[in-house]
């Protein structure tokens, strides 16, 4: 219908403007909220989407569940949503545009299609259902060769990816990192140390071009090509970011060195690859003219590096730094967070002046069981047995008693913990409790939850 | 004394070269880790020297809370932000426990100083601390084995104290249910739990110590020591008698030359 035919009709329509690139860029955001669901999300333009979801169902219970939680998001955003699942990417998407009628299962609804779900110009599609050919399924059932000979191998082959027999491949959407730099060999390099040689050109050009930025990569990522077809990646990252050629280098030694299985050239590499996904503004250092000290500012960076180097060779989990949690809880008032992540420091809650410390220096997680002789119910113990020794306990002071998290649990239960500081006759000092009340409990168990100092 | 062959002479001439630019007494320490005890830090001349190695003896496993503590205490009562770097093996939380900043912050330190660094095995943890005491800036170095460390022979541990000196950086070595061993550390230390001085209702009171200096390069050794860590303070103190702790004067050798003597 005409724009002037349409206003006659409604005088108040509301018009806006048809412009496809903003559509691209809408429906390129949708693509990216959809890599919530699977990484592998494909851009089907005009106005479609394609997701493989291999794999990735049972992140949200089921295919159902999955189609649910999309519809109930893209509904949210105003969007109109016509969606169905196929074996391979093409069946998937003819199936979402061009179902008319349900079938019992996906290949029947496949083969119920109307011919139009192959996409052929219209004089094809015209001329297939002037020969009586409607569905798929009718046209599957004639020979391959006539289709290919009367309407063109294109013809052919969209029958063949529509009902599985040809490969249906998947163009996903990728984010290209923000500055990468590759380089390609005539002849493929086999030797290891040119191949660093040539990363590090590749980080001395990726350098240059973070400095012209003004931006310094947390993140970089080296990807090796080899010439019979085996990519291999390798990443470091760093606390700061950096834009130190000899540092990133130095990583890179440290993450190859510590690869059990070892990068291994084969025939050669053709290509090399350095991205840097993660970047963070970095403005050049200068020291105050009020006279910042050099040293300084030096052992700041030298304890960064020392991060960053412990931390590529033994992993980001291995070196730690502690942030506190609130809660009573005491082997979840702690958390180890990676170093390399930089967290804010958080407030420990300040002991009391004058109290001996009510926590102990070693923790152990989970408690170990102890057996101990003690008042019933509500006694303190007299000694405990603990890796096949008897400890004789001199001073104690308790219970401290300290409740389940009843609030944060589905049963609202949990047992009651009597904690007991106690001083044996040696003088060593132990945290101890009781896992439940008697009333709780007919028989509650004891355990060592920590050593003091 | 006449050489018996000419390389024994060359060998014996750079050896003292060496000795005389490059061992590890030779150059002055650049502070001290004090403990804040008057008498203790007097008789080792200020403290336990920065730059240098300190070992850490808990011979029984069960002390082992103890002997940390003093080498995390000493390292961060100086104050600060400097990191205190704290080397482990991952199997030593299963074993002694898990280091656990909230009992830290309770004894007056700042866990935010700490710095947890977890190697797979000895070998690695060797190899991080050679890393680690090179690096400057830092309180201390804390390096916590457990029983015997075959790789940490007398070259290992020269090249640990050579790396910790010339950075300036103090690494102390907590050697849990182990015996000493020969090394080139400037004090060694046998570290025991002491009973504390009992508070109201006969609770336990402030951490106590029982120190043994085994070995001083600077010095004579044997010398006993019972210190209590007063946290509001940050200093350790002589433990405060009480009736339930044995006067000290009868195990303590108070002049390490020959108190009969005297």
């Amino acid at each position: 219908m005409p724009l002037a035919d349409a206003r006659a009709q409604v005088p108040d329509l509301a018009i806006v403007a048809h412009d496809p690139v903003l559509d691209l860029h809408w429906l390129d955001r949708l693509a990216q909220g959809c890599t919530r669901y699977t990484p592998l999300v494909a851009l089907d333009a005009p106005d479609g989407l394609i997701l493989d979801i291999t794999g990735c169902t049972h992140l949200l219970g089921s295919e159902a569940a999955l189609i649910d939680d999309i519809d109930r998001r893209l509904t949210r955003l105003g969007m109109t949503l016509r969606h169905a699942l196929g074996p391979t990417a093409d069946a998937a998407r003819a199936l979402a545009r061009y179902q008319t009628r349900p079938a019992p299962d996906e290949a029947s609804a496949i083969r119920r299609l109307p011919v139009a779900a192959l996409e052929l110009d219209a004089e094809a599609t015209t001329a297939l259902v002037r020969a009586g050919l409607k569905t798929i399924g009718d046209l599957a059932s004639r020979p391959m060769a006539n289709i290919a000979a009367r309407f063109g191998a294109d013809a052919a082959t969209a029958l063949r990816r529509l009902l599985g027999d040809a490969p249906s491949p998947l163009d996903p959407r990728v984010t290209p990192p923000p500055v990468a730099t590759e380089r390609r060999f005539a002849e493929p390099v086999a030797s290891m140390p040119h191949a660093t040689q040539i990363l590090a050109e590749l980080v001395g050009e990726a350098i240059v071009e973070l400095a012209e930025r003004g931006k310094g990569g947390r993140h970089f990522r080296a990807t090796f090509f080899r010439s019979d077809g085996l990519a291999r990646s390798i990443e470091i990252e760093t606390g700061h970011a950096t834009r130190d050629a000899g540092l990133v280098m130095r990583l890179f030694a440290e993450r190859m060195d510590a690869l059990r299985d070892p990068l291994d050239p084969g025939f050669g590499f053709d290509m090399m690859r350095l991205a840097v996904p993660r970047l963070e503004a970095l403005a050049a250092t200068q020291l105050k003219l009020e006279g910042g000290t050099v040293r300084a500012a030096h052992q700041g960076a030298a304890m960064a590096e020392l991060v960053d180097r412990l931390a590529t060779r033994l992993g980001r989990g291995r070196v730690c730094k502690f942030a506190a949690v609130d809660t009573h809880i005491p082997e979840q008032a702690q958390l180890a967070l990676p170093a390399i992540d930089a967290a804010p420091p958080t407030p420990w809650p300040a002991p009391d002046p004058g109290e001996p410390p009510l926590r102990p220096f070693y923790l152990f997680d989970p408690p170990q069981v102890i057996e101990v002789i003690a008042e019933v119910p509500d006694g303190p113990p007299h000694r405990f047995r603990w890796r096949r020794a008897t400890h004789a306990i001199r001073r104690y002071e308790g219970p401290e008693r300290i409740a389940s998290e009843w609030w944060r649990r589905r049963d609202n239960g949990g047992l009651t913990r009597d904690y007991y500081r106690v001083e044996d006759d040696r003088g060593r000092r132990y945290w101890l409790f009781r896992h439940g009340l008697y009333d709780e409990k007919p028989d509650p168990r004891w355990y060592i939850h920590g050593l003091f100092a | 004394m006449r050489e018996s062959s000419q390389p024994l002479a060359g060998l014996r001439q750079r050896i003292a070269r060496l000795a005389a630019t490059g061992g590890p007494a030779s150059r002055p320490a650049e502070g001290w880790l004090a403990t804040g005890h008057g008498a203790f830090d007097s008789a080792l001349g200020g403290g336990l020297a920065v730059g240098r190695t300190h070992e850490f003896f808990a011979a029984d496993a069960l002390d082992g809370a103890s002997a940390a503590a003093f080498a995390a205490l000493l390292a961060l009562r100086g104050g600060g932000d400097a990191p205190l770097l704290w080397l482990r093996t991952v199997d030593a939380g299963r074993r002694t426990g898990h280091i656990y900043a909230p009992g830290i912050a309770e004894l007056g330190g700042d866990p935010d100083r700490l710095l947890l660094i977890e190697t797979a095995d000895p070998k690695m943890l060797l190899a991080c601390a050679n890393d680690a005491v090179r690096c400057a800036g830092s309180a201390a170095v804390i390096v916590e084995s457990w029983g015997k460390f075959p790789l940490l022979d007398l070259t290992a541990g020269r090249r640990l104290t050579l790396g910790a000196r010339d950075a300036g950086t103090t690494l102390l070595m907590l050697r849990l249910n182990a015996a000493p061993t020969p090394s080139v550390a400037e004090t060694r230390w046998s570290i025991v739990a002491a009973p504390s001085r009992a508070l109201a209702a006969d609770a336990p009171g402030a951490p106590a110590f029982d120190l043994e200096l085994l070995r001083w390069r600077g010095g004579p050794a044997g010398t006993r020591w019972r210190l209590d860590w007063d946290k509001d303070e940050q200093i350790f103190r002589d433990t405060a008698l009480s009736g339930a702790v044995l006067p000290l004067a009868a195990r303590r050798a108070v002049h390490p030359f020959g108190a009969e003597a005297a």
